[in-house]
């Protein structure tokens, strides 16, 4: 993309009278104010994306009087790293952490494994009634019946308080497997061939030539799954009214709104344990929930970097198709 | 011609995806019978096998009862306010990539498309975490504000009933503008590079290569994007909502996806919840059509 912005100036120099340089010159002085407002404007928004981060972080391991009363705003001071230790004793946030890592870790398997295994098979000519199957798993992006008509569905078939309506819903997901049946479809069709002569089944198939060629595409879809079960709320909040199955996105949301009555249990616990505890370090609602959001956001601040790099390759193969 | 063989074979392909296509219409398509307790006075804990038949009840009670009519008139508005808010701004993130794309330093640019992308990441509850640490009453906002002696008492940015259309359209762009932006990235890449050369050769200023050759390249993306938006104007999605609603925002808040939830969950109110929740089904899939149909009168394909 650069490249042709470098081209300009070449092609531009050959225009040599004078009235054309007095042109270029005013052009260039407002190409230089619009390329001024442009990198402001930028990089304003780019501070608006990452400031509440910072400030959260910054906030977390700050004195813990200062960060109640807001007086934290772009460095730390006061630093301790008591809440970290201090927020996995308030019940329940262990397990909802273990209930979150479970259903994205288990969630994404199925999702991947299934995805895979489906846009194959929709790349696959002779199989009976493609078409129609096809359709009727896309068709499905396009319309749903409402989340009460779902709610009442899923308690009639017992998937409330149950950890199953975590991971079986999302398993077949039609975007994941329009994006691997491109793919599939674009790689050569005599590996398939090839390995059908040699007397390969459809399974063999599958698990020995398709997985292994489709790691790129299957690691977006990976990607993205993980991260929808990561921030998943909705179904806790419809499906889920016993705590041992909250998602810790549910308990935030409850932090936010309740997070007093914990902070002063975490305190009497402490005040148990320790003969004295200082202001700096004690517990205060602000800093009771902004560290649990540290916790609830650091698992995608981590891998972010990571991932980053495959969405963008799984929206554009998802765009040209969809 | 096929052999019974292949005709097997393919019958045994099929049968290899069934227990994904029951799994589809468990969770996909059986929720559609939900539908039908929309036609039943149902109160739980009463099963639905004994809850008495109703008819259109529901649905006439939504023109009817005038309490129901001006609260859903109201929620009408905030759905139509918001969403009309998104669809006048939808241009937003072509221009984003535009001038994301015009930008010289890489690094610069790298780092941008890193940074504004990822609050699409983040759920709608992370979101709200965020909001209530940056501008509740103690938030860093008003610390910051009251530390330089701007004001005394703190700004209620979060309990404010005005503007609530406004805000949320600003948290909706906050989390979504650097992601949507990547599809146009990805239009402007795929240009021909020949269309440069010749708008250069051509003396084609700054402003008039992205006005006569970057924007009618993005126009056929935007057209799609734009018309997907209108066919989910309806669908607001419920988190985002009913995670910023409070006592004070109620009113203003409330968009279809959230009034259904409150209404059920909140008030008990099963039936007219249905009820409601399939005339926005039924609305969407047409406008749906509509869209579809449009977009194949207008450029010869449909969008779905």
């Amino acid at each position: 993309m650069s490249d042709h912005q470098t081209k300009l100036a070449p092609i531009a120099k050959e225009n040599n009278s004078r009235l054309s340089k007095k042109i270029k010159m005013q052009v260039s002085t407002t190409d230089k104010m619009i390329s001024a407002v442009v990198y402001v404007l930028f990089s304003l928004f780019a501070f608006m994306c990452v400031y509440p981060f910072y400030s959260i972080i910054i906030n977390t391991i700050s004195a813990n009087d200062l960060s109640a009363k807001g007086e934290i705003a772009f460095w730390p001071r006061g630093i301790h790293f008591q809440n970290y230790v201090d927020v996995f004793k308030i019940p329940g946030l262990w397990n909802a952490f273990v209930i979150s890592m479970g259903r994205t870790v288990i969630g994404t398997l199925l999702t991947v494994g299934a995805s895979a295994f489906l846009g194959f098979m929709f790349a696959q000519e002779d199989m009976w009634g493609k078409k129609f199957w096809y359709r009727f798993t896309i068709i499905t992006m396009f319309f749903n019946a409402g989340i009460i008509p779902w709610y009442l569905t899923m308690r009639s078939l017992h998937l409330t308080n149950n950890f199953l309506a975590y991971v079986l819903p999302s398993i077949v997901a039609p975007f994941f497997i329009i994006l691997v049946k491109t793919f599939v479809e674009s790689t050569p069709k005599e590996l398939q061939q090839a390995a059908s002569i040699d007397g390969a089944g459809i399974i063999t198939i599958f698990y020995k030539i398709i997985l292994p060629i489709s790691k790129p595409i299957l690691a977006t879809v990976a990607i993205f799954s993980a991260v929808n079960q990561w921030n998943s709320f909705q179904d806790t909040l419809l499906l889920v009214t016993d705590s041992k199955l909250y998602s810790l996105q549910f308990i935030l949301y409850n932090y936010i709104n309740q997070a007093s009555s914990l902070s002063t249990m975490v305190n009497l616990q402490n005040a148990g344990s320790t003969a004295m505890s200082s202001l700096s370090t004690k517990q205060t609602t602000t800093s009771i929930r902004m560290t649990v959001t540290i916790i609830v956001v650091a698992p995608i601040l981590l891998i972010y970097p990571i991932f980053q790099r495959f969405f963008v390759k799984g929206i554009i193969i998802g765009a040209v198709k969809g | 011609m096929r052999s019974p063989s292949m005709r097997s074979n393919s019958i045994r392909k099929f049968l290899y995806i069934s227990p994904f296509m029951v799994l589809l219409a468990v969770f996909a398509y059986y929720p559609l019978y939900g539908w039908v307790y929309a036609f039943f006075d149902y109160m739980p804990p009463i099963p639905l096998s004994q809850a008495p038949f109703v008819g259109l009840k529901w649905f006439r009670s939504l023109v009817e009862n005038q309490v129901k009519v001006d609260q859903l008139l109201q929620v009408i508005k905030n759905t139509f306010g918001i969403s009309g808010l998104s669809i006048l701004f939808s241009w937003l993130p072509m221009i984003f990539a535009i001038f994301l794309t015009e930008i010289k330093a890489v690094r610069f640019r790298k780092i941008i498309q890193t940074v504004t992308t990822l609050p699409n990441f983040i759920s709608w509850v992370l979101v709200y975490s965020l909001a209530f640490s940056m501008f509740s009453s103690e938030g860093v906002v008003n610390g910051f504000l009251r530390q330089i002696g701007l004001i005394d008492s703190p700004i209620l940015f979060l309990q404010n009933s005005e503007h609530v259309w406004i805000t949320m359209w600003i948290w909706i762009t906050w989390k979504s503008l650097g992601w949507s932006a990547i599809l146009y990235i990805a239009a402007i890449m795929g240009i021909d590079e020949s269309l440069y050369e010749a708008a250069h050769v051509d003396g084609a200023t700054r402003m008039q290569v992205i006005r006569h050759v970057v924007l009618p390249s993005m126009i056929p993306t935007y057209f799609v994007l734009l018309m997907l938006q209108i066919a989910s104007f309806l669908n607001n999605g419920l988190e985002q909502y009913f995670v910023f609603q409070n006592a004070f925002n109620k009113d203003t808040i409330q968009v279809l996806d959230l009034y259904v939830y409150n209404l059920a969950m909140g008030g008990g109110s099963y039936s007219v919840s249905v009820a409601i929740s399939m005339l926005k089904s039924i609305i969407s899939v047409a406008l749906l059509f509509s869209v579809n149909g449009l977009s194949k009168l207008l450029r010869g394909e449909g969008i779905v």
